[in-house]
């Protein structure tokens, strides 16, 4: 297919079409407007639903519901609609419901600011919501990866029956990039066709539900949960840049990993020897590429557009065997390559 | 001898013993639903939405496909399951707290965009699930474990009529109030549910019955001084009937 | 050896810079080469300045927002005084001297080419195509694109109700290049 020219939000609006997505509940709030815009039009067009739901409360729950007949559904918004979705995400995971949930990071915390933000990585990667669950968590970081997660999200949400979530930011979602689009999926009439409603005609009801109360029962539903999770683990994704001969590795994500490229191409010029890791799956997160580098004696330095998220799992990641450093890139202020400059060569240089 | 069938429990309706408190009318609208569902063949073809509340084990009573909605939100979960599966019959089955507080933006809009759903609102004005405390819909004066003095119009305002409210908003297309305290009443609210459902197998639109309901429990009553408040107390302030109904008849 | 440039279009709002920043985008696509544009949206757009940031390149791109940028199209005064400090030295400013006093372009440390643009696009037919111009003689003055591909996306970023405009705009985008001569 020859290549299309798109902005983030565009791409991610078109990877749910053409990845079977047919229902689509959203709630309009900067910066991510352009994809309740693109499937209003959409989905009618599909044969699918979109409503604009009265609050992202009820969109996530709408979400819920469309998840509970097996349908691939989408949600999406920004920072402070996503804390009013966390109900129904909680509810998801513990019923076990499939659906994919956008997150355009903005700045916060509060109503903060509509630039871009990587502050919501905590709320996005340890659940977000009330409970012991996860949501896998998938962070573009081009406007191509944008497409193609999307369709990733969709396979990933029914092969695990799990919400997944797509975290982007304001500048994911409003660059534009060239794009190849792929072929549509044909979406399996009987995806889900084991555990799905759809009236309980010559079988026994079924019940998805997320209220465990007979003795032991949540206990080994928590349990259950947790060796998903843990199956989950092979989706591990994320892209090495420049590492094999790096004497300090960064590890950023999304835009603010593809930005870091820039400043390792110009300092490298210099004769500065500095990697990239970008994780792509924040959840599972890469941490064994991060643990076999630090087990090389590299140096390592973080660098996210907030006051210090991920960085507490790349310490995890590699602890024991090497420490990072971390770079702030402040909410609200707009990121480019001169800022991580000199954080780079600070850390390259020390002791 | 001959053997003569006086009744016969809807082979929709679990035979088990329920949580219920003795004089909760859960259990006769449960066996309504059933009822209604079963005498219009529904029973293969419908997706329950459960809710929050003594309600929320529905799915161990009535034998659907069921799906539990967070506190409030039952009719838009039902919107997504509604318009995934629109060969699908739909309801949702809420109590006060959940439909009338929490849950007021979901049921207003749900209602308003006129989902092709039904609603079965059960409002005995009072919180049960967690031990009585104060409803949207408690009546000026009831006591409750957080109005302990009794409900007071300037403190916490006035009950909130459900069924008028929702009978006022252009995508509805049937509202009723009904009770199940005698069988003159019981036989009423069967009509008006099955009515209610009629609307959504018609394509028509929401469809919405409110229940009161005793909760002689929470009341601190007899099931009968409970079944007698409704009739004196409930009754005169939430007036029984049809006030909305877009196919005609009412 | 790799195509590498990047740029920022900058001018009052409703002087198009957003519509040209995408017809470049889109002829470097055509060009087979990756490309991205980024506009500067939110508390800066407030003001009445609009830009964007056209980042072209043979390799993949890093960095879709650049601080120091290889190349400038100064649709107006305020864009100049912003954007011309942090452009690199030797690096390109295409400035529309229609309203920008030349005396405030940085000769001695960039590479200038001041036109004309309102002048030239009134004479075509059209003072609103002074952003086609300025983006005609950019083309030129940079020569990673050919000026043929730009022509021929006008199709991409001009809706169809206005697409009896494209030659006019054609024309505006010849008549900048050839500004530059």
């Amino acid at each position: 297919m020859s290549r299309i020219f798109i902005k983030g939000n565009v791409a991610i609006s078109r990877g749910a079409l053409d990845a079977g997505c047919r229902c689509y509940f959203g709630y309009p709030i900067t910066p991510q407007n352009d994809i309740p815009e693109f499937m209003s039009k959409a989905m009618p067009e599909a044969g699918g639903e979109f409503v604009q739901a009265e609050s992202e409360v009820a969109a996530a729950n709408m979400l819920l519901g469309a998840g509970a007949c097996g349908i691939r559904a989408m949600t999406s918004s920004s920072s402070p609609g996503m804390s009013l979705k966390q109900e129904a995400i909680s509810y998801m995971a513990g019923s076990e419901l499939p659906g994919v949930i956008v997150n355009m990071n903005r700045g916060g915390p509060g109503l903060g600011d509509i630039g871009p933000s990587q502050g919501d990585y905590f709320q996005s990667v340890k659940g977000g919501g009330h409970g012991d669950y996860r949501t896998l968590v998938l962070a573009p970081g081009t406007v191509q990866e944008a497409y193609d997660l999307t369709f990733l999200a969709f396979e990933l949400a029914f092969a695990y029956r799990n919400p997944v979530l797509i975290l982007g930011d304001a500048i994911i979602g409003q660059m534009q990039e060239p794009i190849t689009p792929k072929e549509p999926v044909a979406v399996d009439a009987f995806e889900g066709g084991s555990w799905r409603l759809e009236g309980a005609r010559d079988r026994e009801p079924r019940i998805l539900k997320s209220l465990y109360l007979t003795d032991g029962a949540l206990a080994g539903h928590n349990l259950r949960l947790q060796e998903k999770y843990a199956r989950a683990r092979k989706e591990c994704r994320y892209e090495e840049f420049m590492t094999d001969d790096a004497e300090l590795i960064i590890v950023a994500y999304g835009s603010i990993g593809r930005i870091v490229k820039s400043t390792i191409r110009k300092l490298r010029k210099e004769g500065l020897k500095a990697g990239l890791v970008r994780p792509i799956t924040l959840y599972p997160f890469p941490s064994e590429i991060l643990k076999s580098l630090a087990g090389k004696g590299r140096k390592f330095l973080t660098i996210e557009h907030n006051m210090g998220q991920m960085v507490e799992d790349v310490r995890l990641s590699i602890c024991g065997l090497a420490e990072s450093g971390f770079y702030a890139q402040l909410p609200g202020n707009l990121p480019t390559p001169n800022d991580f400059e000199q954080p780079i060569i600070d850390a390259l240089t020390e002791r | 001898m001959e053997e003569i069938l006086a009744y016969r429990s809807p082979s929709l309706l679990a035979d088990i013993p329920s949580h219920y408190c003795p004089g909760c009318h859960h259990g006769t609208v449960h066996k309504l639903v059933a009822q209604c569902l079963e005498e219009l063949g529904l029973g293969n073809d419908t997706i329950c939405v459960g809710s929050i509340g003594c309600s929320v084990f529905i799915y161990n009573y009535i034998l659907l496909d069921t799906v539990e909605a967070p506190h409030g939100r039952a009719p838009a979960v039902a919107t997504g399951v509604k318009r995934s599966r629109p060969d699908k019959f739909v309801f949702t089955y809420q109590g006060d707290g959940d439909l009338a507080s929490i849950g007021l933006a979901e049921i207003m809009h749900a209602a308003n965009r006129g989902e092709k759903i039904s609603v079965v609102f059960v409002n005995n004005t009072v919180y049960g699930m967690t031990g009585g405390q104060m409803a949207p819909t408690t009546m000026i004066g009831q006591k409750t474990t957080t109005c302990p003095g009794g409900r007071c119009a300037d403190r916490e305002g006035l009950p909130m009529k459900m069924a008028e409210i929702i009978a006022g908003l252009g995508g509805v297309s049937y509202s009723a109030r009904v009770a199940v305290n005698n069988i003159k009443n019981f036989k009423k609210a069967k009509k008006a549910l099955k009515k209610a459902f009629e609307i959504q197998i018609s394509g028509k639109g929401f469809g919405f019955v409110e229940f009161l309901a005793s909760c002689p429990t929470n009341w601190k009553m007899t099931s009968i001084a409970a079944n007698e408040r409704l009739e004196k107390e409930m009754i005169p302030f939430f007036p029984l009937g049809v006030f909305k109904d877009t196919q005609g008849e009412s | 050896m790799g195509v590498y440039n990047d740029t920022i279009i900058a001018g009052f709002g409703g002087q198009g810079v957003m519509l040209i920043g995408n017809l470049l985008a889109y002829a470097a696509m055509e060009s087979g080469l990756n490309v991205t544009y980024i506009p500067v949206y939110g508390p800066e757009m407030r003001g009445g300045t609009a830009n964007c940031t056209v980042v072209i390149s043979s390799d993949d791109i890093g960095s879709p927002i650049i601080k120091n940028p290889m190349s400038l199209i100064a649709m107006n005064r305020p864009s100049l005084d912003k954007f011309q400090p942090m452009v690199q030295d030797q690096g390109t400013v295409v400035i529309n001297s229609s309203l920008v006093d030349m005396e405030l372009a940085d000769k001695d440390r960039l590479k200038i080419y001041g036109v004309p643009a309102n002048e030239i696009a009134d004479r075509i037919g059209n003072t609103r195509m002074a952003n086609m111009v300025a983006l005609g003689a950019y083309t030129r003055a940079i020569g990673i694109i050919d000026l043929e591909v730009v022509q021929k996306c006008l199709e991409k970023v001009i809706s169809s109700h206005y697409s009896h405009l494209i030659p006019k705009n054609a024309e505006a985008l010849a008549a900048g290049a050839e500004a530059v001569k």
